[in-house]
């Protein structure tokens, strides 16, 4: 990886402004800072209604100092598809001169559940355009209801743990392997506390002449319950438990890094998933002898999934 | 007026598919629908054959299809699709959003019935479904009239006053798998007719920045959506004129509302799409043998020439308005649109509303020649049911 500085990503312009509306302690502005420090070309932004688009653009003001369009919830991918088609038209017609990258944000909902039929599409058909899921693990916007990237185990508004009931009962659909088993350019996997991993990671995409795609895991003080200036903690504790390995799939080869990368070479240790459970309210019911199956069986997922990455690394 | 080019046989997909080869737009997204798919189709083999630049998007759905159109204008490009039925069904969440946007996209509807129970043939209930979102809505009656409308849409909808997305209605395989005879202009005509596109605040504008499609609250949501009604009102204008500059290269006359024999009638019907053309054999029949009969076709149907119409059915005896679709539980849904036009004139005639030919059942001139004999012999209720035993 290409090494990086502060005071040369400090040289970037600022696309997205202060003064949006985000909760205090809200990984998101962070992360698409990060993103968008990626590439010092022209950015045109799109969004997936949720959070984040909400959060900028509220008529009359928006937070964004670059080209920015959002359509609806499921069509994050298509929307971005299209301003991307029309460049590729105006483009070869020079009525356009500039180069241009392009970049979709969207949720975990708007990536994994509603939108991931347009985002299949949208790889499959080879779009130059960067998708990042900006993944809190439930669909934050509208009031903490559970999503297929909810892990197990948590209390949401549409899972609550309760007398008979242990949270969300599933596993969180593996989204980043399927967006690799689309054998796209460029795949990874980032966290907001690893800037350099996240605005290396994002570099690599943007250089892909083709489509790629970063899932960035977003812990929401909200949602998650966890005091506001914690976040970036709870981003880290995520890699060092191994519940979210960072890693990518540069055409179609596993690297693991950071964190991740450490623990496999044996520098770092793994961490249990007790502390994850530990650091959050969502997870809280399941420290009673009743649930200790379900942290077992979280413990044992998260092992059978690091093991089966490990693989996939050669290691 | 310049037709060098002699007449063609030719299918409304295939003619509509021609008419945007002539234009070459940038972009075009679409996904196969029935009984669209010959417009898509033919158009993918332009594209294969380099006759046209645009750039061609097989999505992986219509909801998809009209979001990469939207956004492709918004970016600053031309852009057109087609679909039918279940595709616009699926496209309906993006149907507000592109004309809130004010992007003028041009889409041909092959008008098809709504399942269920599932069914590929011709209503207009697709389309019915798109009439409170804000596109600027013409008819054909044939084949002719397909591609002139196809070729005079975005003419309107690019209008700076106006910028509106529009649909251009076909009836599913009476036009779109019918051959006709048809008089194709002058590619060089056609390019000058549509002229250049262009956009307003384009996405693509990297050095001036802008932002597309905010968050409204209530105090901008509302003034958003009474200025797609000031520019809906001034479509209405613009197509007028633009039906008078197409006039002067084609020869061929079109208006907001068209009629025929409604002068001296005393009974008219009012129909969209291919049964206006039925209708007017019927006319002819009823005419001789002495009936006093006419009938008008709204060529827009969004605008709604509420004028026009009210000037139309002034002095009538009665009204009888033929809806292809069904709002079940009221009327067809345009009837009460012509009755509230007709209300302009203060005094209302006797208005009589037909459902006719759901899911492709077939009307013959018999049947609408049925229907004026009907009202006449004081035979028809309120709403009618045509064909259908009750």
């Amino acid at each position: 990886m290409s090494t990086l500085a502060l005071k040369d990503l400090n040289k970037i312009p600022v696309r997205l402004a202060s003064g949006h509306r985000l909760c205090a302690g809200c990984p998101e502005s962070i992360i698409a800072r990060q993103i968008l420090m990626g590439t010092e070309k022209d950015i045109v932004v799109s969004c997936a209604t949720g959070c984040f688009e909400v959060s900028t653009t509220i008529f009359p003001y928006t937070s964004w100092k670059t080209p920015y369009i959002h359509t609806a919830f499921g069509n994050g991918a298509a929307t971005c598809a299209g301003v991307e088609t029309a460049y590729k038209a105006l483009k070869r017609q020079g009525k356009v001169t500039e180069d241009i990258k392009f970049v979709a944000f969207a949720g975990d909902g708007a990536t994994y559940d509603i939108g991931l039929q347009a985002l299949s599409g949208a790889m499959e058909r080879g779009h130059s355009m960067l998708f990042v899921c900006l993944n809190n693990e439930a669909y934050m916007n509208t009031g903490i209801q559970r999503s297929s990237a909810t892990g197990m185990g948590a209390s949401t508004t549409t899972s609550w743990a309760g007398s008979i009931s242990s949270g969300k009962k599933e596993f969180p659909k593996d989204m980043t392997m399927i967006m690799a088993a689309h054998e796209i350019p460029y795949v990874a996997q980032t966290a907001p506390h690893a800037w350099r991993d996240m605005v290396q990671k994002s570099q690599k995409a943007f250089a892909v002449n083709g489509p790629s795609f970063i899932n960035a895991i977003a812990p929401c003080p909200r949602g998650w319950r966890f005091p506001s200036d914690e976040t970036i903690a709870i981003s880290r504790l995520a890699a060092e438990t191994c519940v979210w390995p960072l890693y990518e799939v540069e055409n179609g080869d596993f690297v693991l890094s950071s964190e991740s990368k450490r623990i496999a070479d044996g520098k770092a240790e793994k961490r249990p998933i007790t502390d994850w459970i530990d650091s959050q309210g969502r997870f809280k019911h399941l420290r009673n002898e009743r649930w200790e199956p379900i942290v077992e069986r979280m413990q044992e997922e998260v092992d059978r999934k690091w093991n089966k990455l490990l693989k996939l690394c050669r290691l | 007026m310049s037709s060098h080019h002699s007449d063609v046989a030719i299918n409304g997909d295939s003619a509509v598919a021609l008419a945007w080869k002539q234009i070459n737009p940038d972009v075009c997204a679409a996904y196969p629908i029935t009984p669209q798919t010959i417009i898509v189709e033919k158009f993918a083999e332009y594209v294969a054959n380099g006759e046209v630049d645009t750039e061609f998007v097989c999505v992986e759905s219509e909801h998809s299809a009209l979001t990469l159109c939207t956004t492709s204008a918004s970016a600053g490009a031309r852009t057109f699709t087609a679909t039918a039925s279940q595709g616009l069904a699926y496209m309906w969440e993006m149907l507000p959003i592109t004309s809130s946007m004010r992007v003028p996209i041009i889409m041909a509807v092959a008008n098809r019935a709504v399942s269920g129970p599932i069914n590929i043939n011709n209503d207009h209930g697709d389309v019915m479904s798109a009439r409170d979102c804000g596109w600027v809505t013409l008819f054909a009656e044939n084949v002719q009239e397909a591609y002139d409308m196809s070729i005079i849409a975005p003419r309107i909808t690019e209008h700076h006053d106006v910028q509106l997305p529009g649909l251009v209605n076909l009836d599913g395989f009476i036009l779109t798998h019918a051959v006709e005879r048809m008089t194709p202009m002058d590619t060089h005509d056609v390019k000058n007719f549509v002229g250049e596109y262009k956009p307003l605040y384009p996405l693509l504008d990297v050095r001036n920045p802008v932002s597309h499609n905010l968050m409204d609250g209530p105090l901008f949501y509302f003034p958003h959506k009474y200025q797609m009604v000031r520019a809906m009102e001034n479509a209405l204008r613009v197509a007028g004129d633009v039906f008078r500059d197409f006039e002067k290269l084609s020869g061929r006359k079109y208006r907001a509302v068209e009629e025929y024999m409604c002068e001296d009638a005393d009974c008219i019907a009012i129909v969209l799409g291919s049964s206006f053309g039925t209708m007017k054999a019927a006319v002819d029949q009823l005419r001789g043998e002495g009936m006093k009969v006419g009938v008008a076709m709204p060529r827009l149907f969004r605008p709604w020439p509420a004028a026009e119409l009210a000037t139309l059915i002034r002095g009538k005896g009665s009204v009888i308005v033929m809806d292809r679709h069904l709002s079940v539980g009221s009327y067809g849904p345009m009837f009460p649109e012509v009755v509230a036009a007709a209300a302009e004139n203060g005094s209302i005639p006797k208005m009589y509303n037909y459902i006719y030919g759901l899911g492709g059942a077939d009307t013959m001139i018999s049947d609408f020649m049925s229907v004026f004999k009907d009202v006449k012999d004081g035979k028809s209720k309120r709403v009618n049911f045509l064909g259908v035993k009750e």
